[in-house]
């Protein structure tokens, strides 16, 4: 069964994928931070390696995710996302840590 | 959109008829690649070299190490877009950047990732931070070498869609004794012999000059005859924070080197290096670089000390030698003479081969000047830039 996903993006990335708002993504599997990742490096090939390593899978440091009102950068990848999510009720915000001063 | 910027003061005296370069090739104009901590700038202008269009920033936000053309297609370019958060993104163009299509960034250590020591002289792992610096090469545009942080050479032969570490520069039997340098263990510069196809010269900061005579299957470290105060053998075969080198095409063996601090030249590939640091008020500094058709006319920025990062005394002074070193005179007019507290980093200075050679760097004050006449007379030919990473010209047919 296919769930549409709702993931909102960071600016400097909308930029980078030619973006101008929300991405809906079809996601045939269980809807994870991994599956939604990996459909969204599909439709946009030039994001790979701007959120999570290529080879790893890892998240990158200063990269968070947020659903819901919580943060589930350390949740496991293959976890879950919330119904809210998986419905598109809610989105998933892609973000850009906050650092700096 | 791009804006047309006007210098206060013409850029050099020269009558506007000399727009050929050597050889008398015609040549259309001049493009100046500005790499910033904010974006990439692309300055045009025509041989002339006395109004600029100024194009960007392109990737904007994002810091840009590098941006480089290929000697044989002057319409294909390199840029290296990176991130904190976000990342290597390495962008090309095939229009001279004007529009740019993102390639591949890949770049995964080949083998045993190995290690090397850290600032606190613990072993740490190499970890791909970004690419500091690309070197297209000099007969495919399609072939490009990529320096890159934590140290190691890796070449793409199809356009920078796929990336091969040449791995034996980072599994070198030293490789565990090279330590960051303040701005990390970066490789930053790569030189072609443009006489014989398989010799690469890199530099690695703070490792050393390192040269391969095969293709970049096997090194050598070329150190010899460097003496840096600050590790436990000044001598020592590795460990030296070499800032940049330069090489006029016509003498391949001759090469010009900025160290942390001196000057320094080889006459013989590297095998030996003597000091030329002559009456330089400071051999401290970043950026070198060679007259387009004088090998023996050389220009650095010397910088007050690895502490103080900006120019004696409040003055920016190009320094050029006509000598080949040792002998070296200040060049200054139409660069602020006080209270100028900017620098100018390994890669931030170039030279056009238009006959009336001219020379380009930009600083971390967001800055271009341009002399079109060798360094006798500057201008700034953008001012209000981020801080500039990188320079680089082409001379465009």
């Amino acid at each position: 069964m296919s769930a549409t996903v709702r993931v909102v993006l960071p600016s400097h990335l909308r930029t980078l994928a030619k973006l101008s708002g929300d991405v809906r993504l079809d996601v045939d599997d269980d809807v994870t931070i991994c599956t939604v990742l990996d459909a969204l490096e599909r439709s946009y090939p030039m994001l790979r390696g701007t959120i999570r390593d290529q080879v790893t899978g890892q998240r990158r440091a200063f990269v968070r995710f947020f659903a819901c009102e919580q943060d589930l950068s350390h949740e496991s990848p293959d976890a879950g996302l919330p119904a809210a999510v998986v419905t598109g009720a809610e989105p998933l915000l892609i973000v850009g840590a906050m650092a700096g001063g | 959109m791009g804006a047309v910027y006007h210098p206060l003061v013409p850029c050099g005296a020269l009558p506007a008829c000399q727009h050929v370069a050597s050889k008398g090739v015609a040549v259309s104009g001049v493009r100046v690649l500005v790499g910033t901590r904010k974006g990439a700038f692309v300055l045009t202008s025509d041989a002339g070299r006395e109004k600029w269009d100024v194009s960007g920033p392109h990737f904007a936000g994002w810091e840009i190490y590098h941006v480089n053309g290929s000697p044989v297609d002057p319409s294909r370019l390199y840029a290296s877009q990176t991130s904190g958060w976000f990342g290597q993104v390495i962008q090309r163009s095939d229009d001279g950047g004007e529009t740019w299509t993102p390639a591949g960034n890949q770049f995964g250590y080949d083998g045993a990732v190995g290690m090397h020591q850290w600032y606190d002289g613990t072993q740490r792992p190499w970890e791909f931070t970004r690419v500091w610096h690309f070197e297209p090469s000099l007969t495919d545009p399609d072939t490009v070498y990529a320096g890159v942080q934590d140290a190691a050479l890796f070449r793409s032969s199809d356009a920078g869609q796929t990336w091969q570490e040449l791995d034996g520069l980072r599994h070198h039997e030293t490789g565990p004794a090279w330590q960051p340098g303040a701005g990390g263990m970066c490789l930053h510069t790569i030189v072609l012999d443009p006489t014989r196809p398989d010799r690469i010269f890199t530099a690695i900061s703070a490792a050393g000059v390192f040269r391969s005579d095969d293709a970049g299957s096997s090194w050598r470290p070329m150190n010899r005859g460097l003496h840096s105060e600050g590790i436990p053998d000044g001598d020592a075969e590795v460990g030296h924070c070499v800032h940049s080198l330069a090489m006029h095409p016509s003498r391949p063996d001759v090469l010009f080197m900025q160290k942390h601090w001196d000057v320094m030249r080889t006459d013989d590939a590297g095998e030996t290096w003597r000091e030329v640091s002559g009456d330089l008020p400071t051999d401290f500094g970043f950026a070198i670089d060679v007259h387009a058709h004088e090998p023996e006319t050389v220009f650095v920025v010397p910088i007050t000390s690895d502490s103080l990062h900006y120019p004696l005394d409040g003055q920016l002074r190009v320094y050029r030698s006509r000598t080949g070193g040792d002998e070296w005179e200040p060049l200054t007019n139409g660069l602020p003479q006080s209270n100028c507290y900017v620098n100018v980093l390994r890669d931030a200075m170039a030279v056009d081969s238009l006959d009336s050679c001219g020379v380009y760097f930009g600083t971390t004050g967001g800055q271009v000047y341009a002399s079109s006449d060798a360094g006798d007379n500057w201008a700034p030919i953008a001012r209000d830039l981020p801080a500039v990473l990188s320079v680089e010209v082409q001379t465009l047919p």
